[in-house]
């Protein structure tokens, strides 16, 4: 099963025609994944070219979903225009089939728009909105599977962990630790380092709590925010499966800001210590070392019976 | 982006919002005629740096350390006191509970004309992360420290969310002025300051506005004493009047020059540079670092798609810090091919001479052609193959931790 993300989803890229978009698209059709289509206002009507493949672009989300039947959408337009982006393509999921994943990789969208965007798509059953400023999400298969974003793909195997994380390159070295003890992935979901975003920590653990596939979960989190206080707070009260964590920031000095926009300890909150300790208080059981989450994980696994 | 308190004052006086009389100045001269001009008796001379805690802090002379004076906001109640506090603030050195030992070196005084007070409070509007919403958070305990509030007497400070689209409704607005035990004139003359200041939050995208003291006068009007104000750096392409406000002189120069060069840097104490790609890994580089028994110099984020030239700006940046030691390069390889950051990072040891011990950790896209290129070379480049290894190398390295 894997989670919101089948692995053959058909998937929409938003701002196809740009450089960000027809590259990284090119990189998905690559992988395997289905990406049926894209939209560039002004340039529907052409074709996008993917190497492999050569795609349709249409003007508006609502044409091309009515088109394809779309699963999913992927957002590669500029900061500026980002949050209009998502309003759209939540609006087209909704009127066209009543549901849809809409995936944002752009970084630097003002926060107040994303507090636009999230607070209209909140507004929509069936839609969920991930990121933004993240690196997507992906769901394995056995030939290469449904990558929706900018993670590299060849990392990735189909397997039974699940990971949810806070960071890009980070989320990759903990796909590379479920490897390095023959662990492949269910489903791997960025939430994103911006301060609002999407879907948050609790919607990925509760998603993964529920598939089949999944048997346990990898969990990134970093300074800022209290995100991680109360993913720990519910896996104490929900969770069945093992879950193991990491997070990072631990030596970053307060007031500032660690590169993502919501990486930063403000009014003495949102330290990695509190939010170590709170999830080892939940039994979530926590690396020190990113080095080291294949082992506790190994660990987690063994201790319940699945290795 | 922060701004100075004269320049949020300015933007609240633009708004319609109520502020009390004030003139911005540089110089002693400048800060005797404004007390000339301001016409009160009374005036407050307020040091202007992009911290909090002036209040409280302490004026330092730059060269010799020798104490000066208490605090960096004083009353003044005749012009040889303001002759005598300017002279004081300006071209100290202002150290406040925020500003660290550093310390900053006031630059700008704010001369403002004295109220009559009847009650201090404190007013702050931000973005509730957890909600995704604006959030306003008022108490009665004004002129405290409010993180103290927050840890002694929570039930002190209240909280209202607000619907970005509907804004502070006259529901809301009276609701808390209530609460803070408004009534009366004092009670319209809040709701019509909150929901104004509301407005400003949104149209200047601002990431933070609080007023710690918001007082009430005599005369029961609300009037903003104070303003710290933020804006949200990726807004501001669409706020150039904002962007004209920024002091580059209360900033990191190697900070801002990162940021133009497209890297994200942030300086610290130790003495271990660090170069990774992504904010998360480069955190967790130095938290591996700290585990091994080193001190990270920096945090050093060099993004998704860094080519050959940002390589070597990045280790330019962390050279120029005479603290470090050594430099611990992490990067995974994704967009990010290993072999391009391998011939980067080649061309900028050799660029730059750098002699200090390097050890670089290269995994994904094309990790075995990177390492090989590395281990190709003459350079004195040590490799590793995790995180973990890499630290410890390095720690080794410079001859142990500090």
């Amino acid at each position: 099963m894997a989670i919101w993300i089948e692995e053959d989803a058909k998937i929409l890229v938003q701002g196809i025609t740009g450089k960000q978009g027809t590259f990284h698209a090119t990189k998905s059709a690559e992988f395997g994944a289905n990406v049926v289509g894209g939209v560039t206002p002004g340039k529907g009507g052409q074709t996008a070219d993917l190497g492999i493949i050569q795609v349709p672009v249409w003007n508006t989300m609502t044409e091309a979903i009515t088109e394809t039947d779309a699963d999913a959408s992927v957002i590669y337009v500029p900061p500026r225009f980002a949050g209009a982006a998502i309003i759209e393509a939540a609006d087209a999921f909704k009127s066209v089939k009543g549901s849809g994943v809409i995936v944002c990789i752009t970084e630097g969208i003002p926060t107040l728009d994303m507090v636009k965007a999230t607070a209209h798509v909140r507004g929509i059953e069936g839609v969920r909105l991930i990121g933004p400023n993240c690196p997507g999400i992906i769901t394995p298969s056995e030939t290469g599977g449904a990558k929706i974003g900018i993670m590299p793909g060849s990392i990735h195997a189909k397997g039974r962990i699940g990971v949810v994380s806070k960071s890009g390159t980070l989320t990759y070295e903990a796909v590379a630790q479920t490897m390095s003890i023959n662990e492949g992935q269910s489903t791997c979901v960025g939430i994103g380092g911006d301060p609002v975003n999407g879907t948050g920590f609790i919607d990925c653990l509760s998603a993964f709590e529920a598939d089949e596939q999944t048997v346990a979960v990898v969990m990134i989190g970093e300074i800022g925010g209290t995100a991680e206080e109360e993913a720990a707070a519910w896996v104490a009260e929900n969770m069945s499966k093992p879950v193991v964590g990491f997070v990072a920031g631990m030596t970053a000095p307060p007031g500032k800001r660690m590169g993502h926009a919501g990486a930063i300890i403000s009014g003495g909150k949102g330290t990695a210590s509190e939010k170590v300790t709170a999830m080892e208080a939940a039994g979530i059981r926590c690396a020190n070392d990113p080095s080291e989450i294949g082992v506790v994980l190994l660990k987690a696994l063994q201790d319940a019976g699945l290795r | 982006m922060n701004i100075h308190e004269y320049q949020g004052k300015g933007l609240f006086r633009d708004a319609g919002l109520p502020v009390v009389a004030g003139v911005h100045c540089t110089t002693v001269e400048q800060a005797l005629s404004a007390y000339d001009d301001l016409a009160s008796k009374i005036v407050a001379v307020k040091s202007q740096i992009h911290a909090g805690g002036r209040g409280k802090g302490v004026l330092y002379n730059p060269e010799t350390g020798a104490e000066v004076m208490q605090g960096g906001v004083k009353i003044a109640f005749n012009r040889d006191d303001v002759e005598t506090y300017a002279t004081n603030l300006l071209g100290n050195k202002l150290v406040t509970k925020q500003t660290g030992e550093a310390g900053k070196i006031v630059n700008n005084l704010y001369i403002e004309s004295g109220c009559a007070i009847a009650h201090e409070y404190y007013l702050a509007i931000l973005v509730d992360r957890e909600e995704k919403m604006p959030l306003i958070m008022a108490s009665t305990e004004g002129g405290m420290d409010i993180e103290e509030v927050a840890e002694s007497t929570p039930e002190a400070i209240h909280k209202i969310h607000v619907d970005i689209n509907a804004g502070v409704t006259d529901a809301q607005a009276s609701g808390l002025a209530t609460a803070l035990g408004l009534d009366g004139a004092a009670s319209d003359s809040f709701v019509t300051m909150l929901q104004g200041l509301f407005t400003l939050f949104v149209e200047k995208d601002c990431a933070m506005v609080e007023i710690n003291p918001l007082v009430r006068t005599k005369d029961d009007e609300m009037v903003l004493l104070d303003a710290k104000v933020s804006f949200d750096e990726n807004a501001l392409f669409r706020h150039p009047d904002i962007v004209e406000l920024r002091d580059l002189s209360e900033e990191e120069g190697t900070e801002i020059r990162a940021k133009e060069a497209g890297l994200s840097y942030v300086k610290l104490d130790g003495n271990i540079g660090c170069l990774v790609n992504g904010a998360g890994l480069a955190m967790a580089t130095m938290d591996v670092i700290k585990l091994y028994g080193g001190e990270p110099a920096n945090f050093l984020d060099v993004g998704g798609g860094a080519d050959e030239q940002q390589v070597e700006t990045a280790f330019s940046i962390i050279m120029e810090d005479p603290n470090v030691k050594g430099i611990l390069v992490n990067i995974f390889g994704g967009i990010m091919r290993c072999d391009i950051i391998a011939r980067g990072v080649i061309a900028a040891t050799e660029a730059l001479g750098l002699e200090d011990p390097l050890v670089v950790r290269l995994v994904g896209t094309n990790f075995e052609e990177g390492r090989a290129i590395l281990a190709a070379s003459d350079l004195n480049i040590h490799t590793a193959e995790t995180l973990a290894e890499g630290a410890e190398k390095i720690v080794s390295l410079i001859g142990g931790g500090q």
